[in-house]
């Protein structure tokens, strides 16, 4: 921490908060505000005489509220930058008559209450993103009884108890009656690994177990004869040294008890807690009693990520920790150029594996940054002036704001921010976009090569560049036989099929359309196929409204992983393709000769949400279900996508 | 560019017998050789073999080729490669298509006679695209040697430092007084049991 405070390199903005991040990379703006401290961090040589005469007291968050600090404060004794803040919240105000009293006991004339925030600009050419995580708040828990009952605390509390830093200053007491508790029971993977959202979160915070095993080698070597118990469902001690760590633990008497609590109770007189727990491995029922009672908390997306996150365009997981480009081999990129990701803003992470990523993610940065320039893939979009109406949907559209549009202006593409999903020029509908490397005309050409001869027998197939088409790569090197009837056009992104593509495979005969893409969760263009899914879907009304079965046009998506996935997709669309006879095809090329090709719509704000029925296209099976743009459809009885949405009437 | 100016020249690869072995690469080979604009087509064992990638690079200076199809694996396994070997013969690395007849054909498709009919139509379909395909630039773009770290927990000092040492202007933001985060907060660290601050 200190090393980071004095590196001449490096500028540290604390007590700042991050307004707006603009531009691309290698040449990135961010608006920053440092927010007044009103004490000179410079001056200020931390005696702590204010602290001493300011008469207001609060909870001290430092401490998780188990202790209190004043409105003028000092986070903790060896906070970078040393320098002690007065909480605007908190203080009572300069005003002689009010308060005012730290003012004329700071002989180094540092607190200045007139100090303002300071908006700064800069330029950078790269940005790591390190918002961290925050621990998950038990209270919903009710049967574990935190906040109820004093001798229950989190894991992070109970740091604080042990620490000499901590209120007690390393005296370990319980909350209740600062007695030394004598048996100590943890519970862990409090708010990890449930599938009730009311109960915490699906995945595993990775953490816990190792903070609890740990916790309680700590106390077997500074209290010795402490009791300890840890209730668990698995214990993970996957890393290195870890499972020697747990071993020792084990040697020293720790109780391991597999199985969670069913119910805490306290005893008032006592302030001690009663557990009943149901042991899974001797299935029995057992009655604990303890003295104090941690739960391991899991760990959450950190509350101001998220902001960060639609600042610079980067993914999330389901889970709400940022994505990663690739999960295994870009784990510190993300799909925007010039930004990184590091620590556990990206999922749960000990220090080790933080300290890990960071180096990573510098090293990529410091690549960017060493070399000066950086080449841009020449797959990029570019704007027709000729052809433009000055619309500005493509600028809309475009996930990674590459796209600047002011009204009556012809857009301009930032080709270094543009990542070339080509979405905005499936979206004009002017033809005003040409995507450099996937022009329209070379998709026309390979839709008449597919189609030139018996083009009842084939399958035109739009395969996205990072999933649907490397999952039929997986499905290659995994020798996974299918009809050979779908010709595959790979494109960057499902994104870039424009509907006119599909309109003209119909009118040029051909039986069954395949659009594929990336699952939701894996989108490489953060969220380009939301678009895909809108235009599919204008697509289905359109060909119903000319005559044409829907179900010829097919919506799946298949990741990388998937090549199982991609074999059932083939032998489907091959049943499906199986299905249109020669006299239809003749129907659809007569009906395509005179409709003037729909537009597909956008879907209103109001939409989202509403009760709506869905039908698979695959199958045939048809629910009813609530529409979210943001929600992934597959059929529940086939795992199809080709999921059309009706308004319910 | 003009129709006229199209010299295609089609690679098609057995892949020993990844790709030979489950269907007929010189049907292939002589069906691409037919179509309009293909100047030439020829066959190689391995074409992403050293003498491979020689062949594609003599032939093309031998036939003024100014598009290349490569039929064998995903681009995703070799087109880096491909496009190095034709730049390497002057062309614009940008013109270069690959037809992917082995993940998508060979390996997947048990009937002879089927494989070799989709592998045709694969190599025709890379040959249509090549039509349109354009030499391209890579746009150069300038870095600012600086960098923004958003978070002052472990991770995001650990990176300012990095970059720091490396001789980069580093802005750290945190939106507490105080760098340290949650590492702060904690009194020992696993496995070894060691202050944290």
């Amino acid at each position: 921490m200190m090393d980071v405070g004095r590196h001449p390199k490096i500028e540290l903005l604390t007590h700042s908060e991050l307004e707006d991040i603009s531009g691309y990379v290698g040449n990135f703006k961010a608006r920053i505000r440092k927010k007044a401290r009103y004490v000179d961090e410079e001056a200020c040589i931390t005696c702590g005489e204010c602290t001493t005469v300011c008469p207001v007291v609060v909870p001290d968050e430092f401490q998780m509220g188990l202790s209190s600090r004043k409105a003028i404060y000092i986070p903790f004794p060896q906070a970078v930058p040393s320098a002690y803040i007065i909480s605007a919240d908190d203080c009572l105000g300069d005003n002689p008559i009010a308060c005012g009293k730290c003012l004329e006991v700071c002989e180094k004339k540092s607190i200045n209450f007139d100090q303002e925030d300071e908006l700064r600009e800069i330029e950078v050419g790269a940005i790591i993103v390190a918002t961290g995580m925050d621990v998950y708040d038990p209270t919903a828990l009710d049967e574990y009884g935190y906040t109820r009952f004093a001798n229950v605390v989190t894991s992070i509390e109970f740091e604080r108890l042990i620490s000499t830093g901590g209120p007690l200053e390393g005296h370990l007491g319980r909350p209740g009656d600062l007695k030394r508790p004598q048996r100590i029971g943890f519970v862990q993977c409090v708010g990890s690994r449930t599938q009730d959202q009311k109960r915490g979160n699906p995945y595993c915070s990775t953490i816990c177990c190792m903070n609890t095993i740990k916790g309680a080698q700590y106390l077997m070597d500074n209290y010795p004869g402490t009791e300890v118990t840890v209730f668990y469902i698995d214990l993970r001690a996957y890393g290195k040294g870890f499972e020697e760590l747990l071993m020792r633990t084990r040697g020293h008497g720790v109780r391991y008890v597999r199985g969670l609590p069913g119910e805490v109770r306290e005893d008032p007189p006592s302030g001690n807690l009663l557990v009943t727990v149901e042991n899974t491995i001797e299935k029995r029922l057992e009655k604990h009693e303890f003295d104090m009672l941690v739960l391991a908390v899991g760990a959450t997306p950190a509350i101001d990520t998220e902001a960060i996150r639609q600042m610079a365009s980067i993914a999330k997981s389901p889970s709400g920790f940022l994505k990663e480009a690739h999960a295994k081999l870009r784990p510190v990129d993300t799909p925007t150029k010039g930004i990184f990701i590091a620590g556990a803003a990206e999922s749960p992470k000990d220090v080790r594996e933080s300290v890990t990523q960071a180096s990573a993610a510098s090293s990529h940065a410091s690549i960017l940054l060493s070399k000066g320039r950086f080449a841009v893939e020449a797959i990029t979009a570019a704007v027709y002036e000729d052809a433009c109406t000055k619309c500005g949907q493509c600028a809309k559209v475009c996930p990674f704001g590459a796209i600047t549009w002011q009204k009556k202006q012809v857009p301009q593409v930032i080709s270094a921010a543009c990542a070339g999903c080509g979405t905005c020029a499936a979206e004009c509908k002017f033809g005003a976009i040409e995507m450099r490397h996937f022009s329209d005309q070379s998709i026309y050409a390979q839709i008449d090569a597919i189609l030139e001869e018996d083009s009842q027998k084939k399958i035109v197939s739009f395969a996205c560049n990072w999933c649907s088409y490397a999952g039929a790569d997986t499905a290659g090197l995994s020798r996974m036989a299918y009809p050979p009837n779908a010709r595959v056009i790979r494109t960057m992104c499902s994104g870039r099929v424009n509907p006119e593509f599909v309109w003209y495979s119909f009118q040029k005969g051909a039986p069954v359309v395949l659009v594929s893409g990336c699952h939701y969760v894996d989108c490489h263009y953060i969220d380009a196929n939301r678009s895909t899914v809108r235009r599919v879907d204008g697509l289905w009304n359109g060909l119903e409204k000319a005559g044409i079965r829907a179900d010829r046009l097919l919506l799946e998506w298949c990741s990388a992983a998937e090549g199982a996935r991609w074999q059932t997709i083939m032998h489907e669309t091959e049943k499906k393709r199986q299905t249109v006879t020669l006299e239809e095809l003749e129907l659809t090329r007569s009906a395509l000769a005179k409709v003037r090709v729909p537009r597909p719509r956008n879907p209103k704000p109001a939409d989202e949400k509403q009760d709506s029925e869905f039908v698979c296209l695959r199958c045939g099976h048809r629910w009813d279900g609530v529409f979210s743009v943001s929600w992934e459809r597959t059929c529940p009885e086939c795992r199809s996508n080709s999921v059309r949405w009706l308004r319910k009437k | 560019m003009v129709k006229e100016d199209l010299r295609i020249g089609v690679f098609v690869c057995d892949c020993g017998s990844n790709i030979a072995g489950f269907l007929d690469t010189e049907a292939v080979r002589e069906f691409a050789g037919a179509l309009s604009d293909v100047v030439i087509s020829v066959r190689n064992n391995y074409t992403c073999s050293d003498p491979g990638q020689q062949e594609i690079q003599r032939t093309i200076f031998e036939n003024r080729l100014n598009r290349i199809v490569v039929a064998s694996c995903s681009p995703s396994s070799y087109e880096p490669i491909f496009r190095q070997c034709i730049h390497g013969a002057g062309l614009n690395p940008y013109l270069l298509e690959m037809a992917n007849i082995r993940e998508h054909c060979s390996w997947v498709t048990q009937d002879r006679e089927a494989a070799t009919w989709k592998a045709k139509d694969i190599v025709k379909v890379a040959v249509s695209r090549a039509r349109w395909l354009y030499p391209q630039d890579e746009e150069q773009i300038s870095v600012f040697d600086a960098a923004l770290v958003i978070g002052g927990g472990v991770a995001g000092m650990q990176a300012a430092l990095d970059l720091a040492e490396a001789d980069h202007q580093v802005y750290l933001v945190e939106k507490k007084p105080s760098i340290g985060g949650i590492m702060a907060h904690l009194d020992k660290v696993f496995p070894d049991i060691e202050c944290s601050i």
